[in-house]
């Protein structure tokens, strides 16, 4: 685990909400943490470096374009693992990928333009990688509680 | 809602993250030959349709210390799940909470709740907190920890034309 000052982690919490659309959308941010604008970004691009912040951004959701998500599970023999995950990864469709400690141990998340395009990708990874994609696409959604901590 | 051309050049130019620089929007606009004003304007308009879900960071679970990610799924009977899920879901510790279909036989579970905790321990303590609500409508149960994490780009629009 990598080390964190408190200006770290008081701006990784900040940064997890949403940020105001203006033209220097930092400014307000870096007064209340009592830093520079650009002490500010100095932090935020060594962080995103460092892979604690794996993206900073707008998060789309692909459901409110006209879209869809879905979330699909491979089980995996253990020795094609490396090769699948790169067949898997390569599809721009694939947003992201873990793996998990099950018989079902790949589990990847298909963001799509259509909602037939994750039927259509899905079948597509099944072809190429000759294992079943099992598809489990949300019925209902409770909550999104996204923060996390730092 | 769709999206039209103008929406999807800003889409994939924001795609991949905004720049980090003090005036990133600015630069978005000149990349793609459009005034400031107008790329606000629509990004407010995809926050308001809920194209956009919000503008912020993705932290790495992992290297904030939050070593143990544990999907907990359940099988709760059909009638029970919504009522349910919504007590779960709003439980402080569950990031995510879905009810999505089985896939028999090989798959019972119909209840999707995600716990991250420091440790392994933390995600068994807080899981006992959900079957605890479950005890009404008992079923099976498990839990799948993430133990790498292969891709996390978040939504790519296929190139065009």
């Amino acid at each position: 685990m990598t080390s964190l000052t408190q200006t770290d982690r008081d701006l990784i919490n900040r940064l997890q909400d949403d940020l105001p659309l203006e033209n220097r959308p930092f400014s307000a941010l870096s007064a209340e943490l009592d830093i520079t604008e650009e002490e500010l970004i100095t932090r935020v691009k060594r962080l995103r470096s460092e892979g604690i912040l794996t993206r900073f951004g707008p998060f789309f959701d692909a459901a409110a374009m006209g879209g869809d998500f879905c979330l699909c599970a491979i089980a995996v023999p253990p020795d094609q693992y490396e090769a699948v995950t790169e067949q898997v990864n390569a599809y721009p469709e694939v947003a992201h990928n873990y793996e998990r400690t099950h018989h079902l141990n790949m589990w990847f998340v298909l963001a799509c333009e259509t909602p037939e395009a994750i039927d259509f990708t899905a079948d597509l990874i099944q072809a190429e990688t000759g294992l079943t994609v099992y598809r489990f696409p949300k019925l209902q959604e409770f909550f999104i509680g996204f923060r996390v901590a730092a | 809602m769709s999206i039209d051309a103008t929406d999807r050049r800003i889409i994939e130019a924001l795609q991949s993250g905004l720049p980090l620089t003090t005036t990133p929007y600015a630069e978005v606009a000149d990349s793609i030959g459009l005034p400031e004003n107008d790329l606000l304007t629509r990004l407010e308009a995809m926050k308001s349709s809920g194209i956009i879900r919000r503008i912020a960071a993705a932290p790495n679970h992992y290297k904030l210390g939050m070593a143990a990610n544990g999907m907990t799924v359940w099988d709760v009977a059909d009638d029970h799940v919504a009522t349910l899920g919504a007590q779960i879901g709003a439980l402080p510790f569950v990031t995510h909470c879905y009810e999505r279909p089985r896939a028999l036989p090989d798959w019972p579970y119909n209840l999707f709740a995600m716990v991250h905790g420091t440790t392994r321990e933390e995600v068994i303590e807080k899981r006992e907190i959900i079957a605890e609500i479950l005890r009404p409508a008992p079923g099976a149960s498990d839990i799948l920890y993430s133990t790498r994490i292969l891709k996390k780009t978040g939504l790519r629009l296929k190139k065009r034309g």
